[in-house]
């Protein structure tokens, strides 16, 4: 068996005094892949703001294990270097920084925490080109600013395509389906896929079993109420795309 | 209340023979008329409206020399330039405390029909030119306007000829230099004559760190029918130096007037734009970037005023402030009966990025016809806490993210500039002044 790359233990997490993650237990290794499915409000975009560093959340109780280094302790952007990422289910628009700096910005920020020296303009021109192919992203948008002005589809390919830039060991993709008409659906799993190695691993976060015909999950794991509270194998999925969650929330609701 | 103006009034009375033998009779002419005005008012404080937030009377209470027996004062102007100033191809003039000094490419290479000079020595040899446009703008009865006419001997003179069009940039580098505390009374004619159209950009630096100035500037610009003038303006001075500037623009028809002023360091500044568009199909644009940490203050003030159908005025003044620093804005447009179908519009955009730094702001609109499209607004906030976080999630830093994210607010003022050369050159300031190497240490003091 591979290495573990993320562990999660009773992670309870907050925002304001309300409680959302009430004890969530996690293990990824390397080389899999995890979904995790549930209802809205059940906590999953909670979830991965919290792996991210969002500080718009505290973390009450619990830890979390990222190759070995506890990674709550972290600042959002060292878990970034260290090789988190979580691709946003509704990506931040920055008018006036260009796709170009923000990107230049990241790249070399992660040298730097690594003491190697600053990427030559040519080579980073060349590593743009080269990842933009993955998710067929336009040439067109690195001149723009981030995100402004995006379609939903450009949007979450841009995603994707820092994804392939950053070249993260574990990477989030919270509703990454989210606003996807099938075409750029196909693009952005596929992408996903070609960065997929033996090494790193993927959480998936999803409503719907659609996008787990295309990024096949190893595990699926319901969230309901802040709680991991089913896991299986990509049966799980199909049969939630089925029944609905209902019959689990009724499982669970009565034995509370 | 103390009245500021005490001591000026008695140094007048004391020197007024050696403050005319230093300057030309053009400029003298009005000085006994500005005597009279002082003798009768004081300097604008915080119980005066417009002035709420910075007071002219304290700027002025404290005990400044003023150079009013020309005494030379060298300046070293090439350690002066060696890294602030703009790596432009421009015809450059530099007014060294309050005297302009033209630089030799300056005398080599001004083309035909145009004037850039001194003040004084225009009014000796043209004094009938100078006579009729000197204080033409500018209302005597204003104390600041009337300080200023008090102890100016010399300034700026531009004048561009009838339909001449020039490419270069007119600069002009304001320093201060002195090992003394300084006041320099400095005073700026432009003429645009007919159809003619320039570029002129302003630069203020404080040499000798420590040293407290006070700069006491008034501009008056004239454009006549169809001439176009894109004026700039960027402070880079020091945190004891006091700014009080008053620009008054007179557009006639069919004229252009752009005015774009970036504070980028500085220690306490107001600015004044009041422009009073008295043709029709004019054209104004009033652009402002205000940058301040520490204990910066900046006050920018407009007041447009269209007086004649068929024109159009923008305005558009953005700040971040940082640390303790303090910001105002008032901005003022009033459409006369004599204006209808005027476009008019204002907008004043804040950025506060600590706790302790303060933002005030005015926007008014007086509107007395009802043929015109006019709006106003401001707004004050943060940083944006997604696009921060999203930066970092990616890896940048939060301090460089902050810093990113500050430039980026800017970045509509810097693309008002449409000289691509000067457009580059602010944002690299701008960049620089984020990353608090604009007053870099290798040349320390300039």
């Amino acid at each position: 068996m591979k290495d573990i790359l993320l562990k999660v233990e009773n992670l309870h997490a907050s925002i304001g005094d309300k409680e959302i993650l009430k004890g969530i237990n996690l293990e990824v290794r390397r080389g899999e892949v995890h979904a995790i499915m549930g209802p809205n409000g059940s906590g999953k975009s909670t979830l991965s703001s919290v792996l991210a560093g969002n500080p718009a959340f505290t973390v009450t109780e619990g830890s979390a294990t990222f190759h070995g280094l506890n990674l709550l302790d972290l600042a959002p952007e060292n878990r970034s270097h260290e090789g988190l990422f979580l691709s946003f289910q509704y990506p931040i628009e920055i008018p006036g920084v260009s796709m170009v700096n923000f990107m230049r910005a990241a790249v070399n920020a992660k040298r730097k925490y690594f003491n190697e020296p600053a990427m030559s303009a040519t080579d980073f021109l060349k590593m743009m080109r080269q990842k933009r192919a993955v998710v067929e992203l336009d040439n067109k948008l690195a001149s723009r600013s981030v995100n402004e002005g995006f379609s939903g589809g450009e949007k979450k390919r841009n995603e994707i395509f820092q994804m392939a830039v950053l070249e993260p060991q574990l990477s989030i993709l919270d509703e990454t389906d989210s606003g996807l008409d099938i075409d750029a659906l196909r693009i952005v799993s596929s992408g996903v896929n070609k960065l997929k190695t033996e090494e790193n691993a993927t959480i998936v976060i999803t409503h719907y079993q659609r996008l787990l015909d295309y990024i096949k999950p190893d595990f699926v794991h319901v969230l309901y109420k802040g709680r991991i509270v089913k896991t299986g194998g990509p049966e799980l999925a199909l049969e939630l795309e089925e029944k609905g969650y209902d019959w689990i929330k009724e499982e669970i609701d009565n034995k509370f | 209340m103390s009245n500021s103006l005490e001591q000026y009034l008695n140094l007048y009375r004391d020197l007024s023979a050696t403050v005319d033998q230093g300057s030309a009779p053009a400029l003298n002419r009005l000085r006994g008329e500005a005597f009279d005005v002082l003798s009768g008012t004081r300097l604008p404080n915080r119980s005066d409206e417009g002035f709420e937030k910075t007071s002219i009377d304290d700027m002025f209470a404290p005990d400044f020399g003023l150079n009013i027996s020309r005494i030379n004062i060298p300046v070293d102007l090439a350690a002066s330039f060696r890294c602030d100033v703009p790596n432009l191809s421009t015809l450059m003039g530099v007014v060294a405390n309050d005297k302009f000094i033209p630089t030799d490419t300056l005398l080599r290479n001004l083309p035909e029909g145009v004037t850039v000079m001194s003040l004084t020595k225009a009014a000796i040899e043209r004094p009938d030119e100078i006579a009729q446009a000197y204080g033409s703008v500018a209302p005597i009865t204003n104390p600041g306007v009337a300080l200023n006419t008090l102890f100016a001997q010399d300034g700026v003179y531009i004048r561009i000829g009838r339909g001449v069009r020039i490419d270069k940039p007119i600069q002009i580098v304001n320093i201060f230099s002195s090992a003394t505390p300084l006041m320099a009374a400095r005073r700026v004619l432009i003429v645009a004559e007919e159809d003619s159209q320039a570029n002129i950009l302003f630069c203020d630096h404080s040499r000798n760190d420590g040293s407290k100035y006070l700069s006491s500037q008034v501009v008056e610009i004239i454009l006549h029918r169809g001439a176009a003038v894109q004026y700039f303006d960027i402070e880079e001075s020091s945190a004891d130096t006091s700014r009080y500037c008053q620009m008054f623009v007179d557009q006639h028809e069919a004229s252009s007037f752009k005015s774009n002023s970036s504070t980028l360091l500085n220690g306490s500044t107001r600015n004044e734009f009041n422009v009073n568009i008295n043709g029709q199909h004019c054209s104004t644009g009033l652009y402002g970037m205000a940058i301040a940490s520490n204990k910066q203050h900046i006050d920018n003030s407009s007041n447009v005023v269209h007086c004649a159908p068929r024109s159009t005025s923008n305005q558009l003044f953005k700040y971040v402030l940082d640390d303790n620093a303090s910001g105002a804005f008032e901005g003022n447009i009033e459409v006369t009966p004599n204006a209808p179908f005027t476009e008019a519009y204002q907008s004043n955009n804040n950025i506060i990025a600590s706790t302790d730094a303060r933002m005030y702001t005015k926007p008014q609109l007086l509107i007395y016809n009802d043929e015109v499209k006019c709006s106003h607004g401001a707004t004050t906030g943060q940083l944006n806490a997604e696009a921060l976080f999203y930066m970092q999630a990616r890896g940048i830093p939060q301090a460089e993210a902050r810093t990113m994210l500050m430039q980026a607010f800017m970045i509509d003022v810097i693309n008002t500039v449409t000289l691509e050369s000067l457009r580059d050159r602010l944002r690299h300031l701008v960049e620089k002044r984020f990353d608090n190497t604009l007053a870099c240490p290798t040349c320390k003091g300039c």
